[in-house]
């Protein structure tokens, strides 16, 4: 039908912008926050049997600024949170985040002086998941929803938004003032 | 491998219970024996002199605490000091109205035997001194002591929080420390999920 059938089997046609969102939901590159047995999960999720790999999700980065999924899996404490802080201003935009388990998302059972009460109080979440510990099967629907989240995101918006400018407005700015220059 | 038959095992089993309840009945004798070296040395400073499930534990007067924890070095042969520690008695303990106890934990790994020295430690003024010049491992523990409980011990050479942040304040393992704490925890930057659009 159409163009494909015009140009042909080895043709498809899309939108660049979906090219681009398919290219990026896919090859998300998560940065481990593993305090706890969350961890251990995550490392499961990450290996033969479960197989991140499957949804393009494997190349775990052990630097922020490599990577844009951040995966928080277990406890945080007082003495970790400017470096989790740290490490998510570290990472380049766009990114997205995970909260894994009940210890990130709420403090778990921990209701003590040096833990963190949830993780979202203090960095933005888009996907919490329940568990102590979550299973991998968990994590892999989490990873899902954020891909499908990835997949919905008009990038330079949310790049916008996040680091405060309008590259748009920016660029017809410098364009304006170049051909004042020239005039 | 061949497999035994069940009757045997049994005795064997029965037996190797049997050799190791003499093994601990001997070990038990040795500490009861060191324990009473420590009595004697002390004389009548000795405080009080417990055993709870056959381990021995001597409560000695703060004073001669550094003392004692020599002697029981250089003349009983605990040559390793597992682990010091305290706790908080908020001051229930009857006789005695000193609110913290000082506990260190000595083994003597050539005759396999432990032993457990108290000593009763002022709230007023919680100091005393260190252990690291008799035990170079007193290090790590003093200074959890130190951070959890505020107790300070003299002559340590690098007396900081161990576990806490720098610039915690307060000790929470001391009853009184509320256990959510005292807001600590709420108390950090909010890292906002967009910021406020500018136009240069």
């Amino acid at each position: 039908m159409g163009l494909e059938d015009w140009l042909g089997n080895d043709f498809i046609s899309t939108r660049v912008k979906d090219l681009l969102a398919w290219g990026r939901k896919n090859s998300l590159w998560p940065m481990p926050f593993g305090t706890a047995c969350c961890a251990i999960e995550l490392m499961a999720t990450m290996s033969s049997r479960y197989d991140m790999a499957r949804f393009g999700a494997e190349v775990v980065r052990f630097s922020p600024r490599q990577s844009d999924l951040l995966i928080v899996g277990g406890r945080v404490t007082l003495k970790m949170m400017p470096v989790l802080q740290r490490i998510w201003q570290q990472m380049p935009e766009p990114k997205w985040s995970i909260s894994m388990g009940a210890c990130a998302s709420c403090g778990g059972v921990f209701d003590t002086y040096t833990m963190i009460q949830g993780v979202d109080q203090f960095i933005p979440i888009d996907v919490y998941i329940p568990g102590c510990p979550p299973r991998p099967e968990n994590l892999i629907d989490a990873v899902r929803l954020i891909q499908e989240k990835v997949g919905k995101t008009e990038i330079q918006k949310l790049i916008d938004e996040r680091t405060g400018i309008d590259h748009l407005a920016r660029l017809e700015a410098m364009d304006r003032r170049k051909q004042e220059a020239n005039a | 491998m061949t497999s035994l038959p069940l009757a045997d095992m049994g005795k064997i089993y029965a037996e190797r219970r049997e050799r190791a309840a003499e093994s601990a009945a001997r070990r038990v004798e040795r500490e009861r024996r060191l324990a009473d070296a420590v009595c004697a040395w002390l004389g009548k400073d000795l405080v009080k002199r417990e055993a709870f499930r056959d381990q021995q534990v001597i409560y000695v007067p703060i004073e001669r605490a550094h003392e004692t924890l020599a002697h029981c070095k250089n003349a009983l042969g605990f040559d390793q000091l597992t682990d010091v520690t305290a706790y908080d008695t908020l001051k229930l303990e009857g006789e005695h109205p000193e609110r913290f106890v000082m506990v260190w934990i000595l083994t003597n790994l050539g005759q396999e035997a432990r032993l457990r020295v108290k000593a009763y430690l002022n709230e007023d003024d919680p100091v005393l001194p260190t252990a690291t010049d008799i035990w170079r491992g007193a290090d790590w523990p003093e200074r959890e002591v130190y951070d959890m409980y505020g107790i300070e011990f003299t002559g340590h050479y690098n007396l900081k929080r161990l576990l806490l942040p720098e610039g915690y304040v307060g000790h929470p393992l001391r009853k009184d420390y509320p256990l959510r704490g005292r807001g600590e925890r709420d108390n950090f930057p909010v890292i906002p999920r967009t910021k406020k659009a500018s136009y240069e």
